[in-house]
């Protein structure tokens, strides 16, 4: 079955997390928690906002800043694809 | 302060003198004035001297006039003048000076609960002949080290873990529940150690041996409990200047000179200045300096030595010196390490030795009991957010704690809330460190498959929270916080990582006023508010002593001792000594025949590492606690000598 774009973002925003947090060989599922997992410290959150700005050519609003759009890879992919499907204009945050 | 071993065979043969030889000789440096043994039948003592108290006199192995009593010991009993009055007058005599000697009268007057009026720092073993029964005693807060083992009926005891191992039957193997311990807590959690069958005598705990078996058991711990409301702040402040005051005039007693540290903060500050106004000679401070401006305090330092008219003396501290000496520092620490920063107290001791001196005053412990770290003021802020979970204002605390962290700064108030877990349980007794044990945690992903199934389905908070006292729940929050931080940081690593063992390594006593046990009962009945006004930490220190020591000290903000850390073991410019066994204990081949670490995870965390400006602090301590872990394998199971 071919994957869909929510899949391919998860995988790239998995291989993202395993490149600059794990340690390579990690497995990650898609609902694992970057804070209560230690996944994240403190310049982590700003590394992931940077990648997927970086990546996908979108932009994070301040208060988009929240753990409901940043926490796991599933949440990441949603808040990506949701961003990507509305023009930035009107982005709305998720909190 | 000394290095003991001993061996107690309970119904055995004689202990054999070669055995004992061996395993004093491994803790030499603890004791380089001086060595004895003594053995009774099934009992053997040996004990490494550094003279400090009653020079001429104060030889050891002790006995009492009949020998029925005997007692090797390592530290001060700062009080023994006064207990030596009290004993005399209830018509016990001496024939020293030392305080060793109040020891066995003591014990000779109360039995096992002599401790209980003992101030001081102690790791002790005393053999009552007549009742065959052997008592090891540690100080209340855990400054001096004491492990055993026993190898089938046969107890063995020493200062150090090393002198164990010099015993013929006992095997050197790592225990890896303790390993998960520390790549979790920083140390492993007493009585466990980093080696299978290896114990320590905790904090705050005695022990008894003898042909029935071996009885470990409590007799003081902090107590958080009740705080008293005081009088007024000046009243409190007022006590607590008199306490500090007097904490530090007894721990000058000594026959040789004292020397005191100098961070450039407000406790060794304190100290200094407090020691100089009960000396009558110039006092003489040592320091740490950095090359990089984010640790060095040198500025400070300079100015405190100046204010007190000291003879002051650093020594400056590179990544190079630092990757230099770690195999030295995880040898006399004897654990992993999650943090260089051990290793300029290293270099510092070695300084403060070639200066002559063999004691020092230091300010360790004043963060622990009067509030100073910023976990507590973490645990105040997270209280303050979850009395009003929608606000948005309130998580902005956070951000005052840190303002050196850019990526803190940036952060909105709901990310803070979660980063530093504002919404967790509050019923979470454990809450006001598990963002840092979790992070900390979060390292166990680079052991290896073999290890990591091992140690799989444990829940390491489970002995936390296993070990707390009965009412902890009911403690207030900064309470806790203190607990836990003083029950597992401060003896696991402060006391011992950071402080006996890089000390002793040189032959130099610390001693800690703040750790005199009249000033953490007082510290601990105060109410959270004299601790921390707002988020102003160690209020109530600042109002008892700040008048005495420099504004810019008093005034100034906070700073964390740290070292460099990974950048010291896997930088382009590491000096070739350095280089060398780095790489090797790195290498693919030698961390699969250790077999603790991935070795794929490791190159990982190092390529990561090599290619960061500044790597993240939990990769930070990855590096750190790979190299250290495999210096311990190499060191204590591999090529012990």
């Amino acid at each position: 079955m071919a994957d869909t774009p929510n899949d391919r973002l998860r995988q790239q925003i998995r291989r993202f997390v395993i490149d600059s947090f794990l340690f390579g060989q990690d497995e990650l599922t898609d609902d694992e928690s970057f804070m209560d997992g230690g996944i994240l410290d403190s310049t982590g959150v700003l590394q992931l906002v940077g990648f997927v700005e970086g990546t996908f050519a979108i932009s994070v609003a301040d208060d988009e800043l929240v753990p409901a759009n940043l926490d796991s890879v599933a949440s990441v992919a949603l808040f990506v694809q949701r961003k990507l499907s509305v023009p930035s204009s009107s982005a709305a945050s998720v909190c | 302060m000394c290095g003991i071993a001993g061996v107690f065979d309970p119904g055995g043969d004689l202990v054999d003198a070669c055995v004992l030889d061996r395993m004093i000789d491994a803790v030499r440096h603890r004791g380089p004035d001086g060595r004895g043994t003594y053995i009774d039948g099934p009992l053997g003592f040996a004990h490494a001297r550094l003279s400090i108290v009653d020079v001429a006199g104060g030889h050891q192995p002790m006995h009492n006039a009949d020998r029925s009593l005997s007692i090797v010991f390592n530290g001060e009993i700062f009080n023994y003048v006064e207990l030596r009055d009290d004993l005399e007058r209830r018509g016990h005599r001496f024939r020293t000076s030392s305080d060793t000697e109040v020891i066995l009268h003591a014990y000779a007057e109360k039995g096992a609960a002599c401790v209980d009026e003992f101030n001081g720092q102690w790791a002790f073993a005393l053999w009552d002949r007549r009742a065959q029964r052997l008592m090891l005693s540690r100080d209340r807060l855990g400054v001096r080290p004491l492990f055993y083992t026993r190898v089938g009926r046969r107890f063995v005891f020493a200062s150090e873990i090393k002198a164990l191992f010099r015993h013929p039957l006992v095997a050197r193997e790592l225990d890896l529940d303790a390993l998960r311990q520390t790549f979790t807590f920083w140390s492993p959690l007493a009585p466990r150690t980093p080696f299978k069958g290896v114990f320590e005598v905790p904090a705050g705990h005695s022990a008894m041996v003898d042909v029935s078996g071996l009885d470990v058991f409590p007799y003081w711990r902090i107590d958080f409990s009740a705080p008293a409301e005081p009088l007024s702040d000046d009243a409190c402040a007022e006590q607590l200047l008199a306490l500090l005051q007097d904490a530090t005039r007894i721990r000058l007693r000594a026959d040789v000179p004292v020397g005191a540290y100098l961070s450039g903060g407000i406790d060794s500050t304190v100290v200094s200045t407090l020691a100089a106004r009960c000396g009558h000679t110039q006092p003489h401070t040592f320091s740490v300096t950095f090359d990089e401006q984010e640790y060095d305090e040198s500025a400070y330092q300079n100015e405190v030595a100046a204010f007190l008219g000291a003879r002051h003396c650093a020594v400056r501290c590179s990544p190079q010196d630092i990757a230099g000496v770690f195999p030295d520092v995880v040898w006399h620490a004897e654990r992993p390490l999650l943090r260089t920063a051990p290793a300029p107290l290293f270099l510092l001791s070695r300084l403060v030795r070639h200066h002559g001196f063999k004691v020092v005053l230091t300010g360790e412990g004043s963060d622990e009991m009067l509030g100073g770290y910023d976990i507590f003021k973490e645990a105040k802020i997270r209280a303050f957010c979850a009395a009003r979970p929608c606000s948005r204002l309130r998580p902005l605390l956070f951000k005052r704690l840190y303002p050196y962290l850019k990526n803190v700064q940036a952060q909105s108030p709901a990310y803070l809330r979660t980063f530093f877990r504002a919404d967790r349980d509050p019923s979470n007794l454990l809450t006001s460190h598990m963002p840092r044990w979790e992070m900390t945690a979060g390292l166990t992903r680079l052991l290896s498959a073999e290890v990591r199934e091992a140690i799989e389905g444990r829940d390491p908070y489970e002995d936390v929270r296993e070990s707390l006292p009965g009412d902890f729940a009911q403690w207030s929050g900064l309470a806790r916080a203190q607990y836990l931080e003083a029950a597992a940081l401060l003896p696991g690593y402060i006391l011992s990582s950071q402080g006996d063992r890089v000390a002793m390594a040189h032959g130099v006593e610390s001693r800690f006023p703040f750790l005199d046990h009249r000033i953490v009962e007082f510290a601990a009945s105060l109410p959270a508010r004299l601790k921390m006004k707002a988020l102003n930490e160690k209020y109530i220190l600042k109002r008892a002593a700040g008048h005495l020591i420099p504004r810019t000290v008093s005034r100034r903000r906070k700073q964390p001792y740290r070292a460099p850390d990974a950048r010291c073991f896997v930088s382009s410019d590491r000096p070739r000594g350095t280089r060398e066994y780095v790489d090797d204990l790195l290498s693919p081949a030698t961390l699969a025949r250790y077999g603790v670490f991935n070795p794929a995870a490791v190159a990982h965390l190092v390529a990561r590492v090599r290619g960061a400006q500044t790597p993240a602090a939990k990769d930070d301590m990855g590096i750190v606690g790979v190299v250290s872990t495999q210096l311990l394998i190499d060191q204590f199971v591999g090529h012990f000598s």
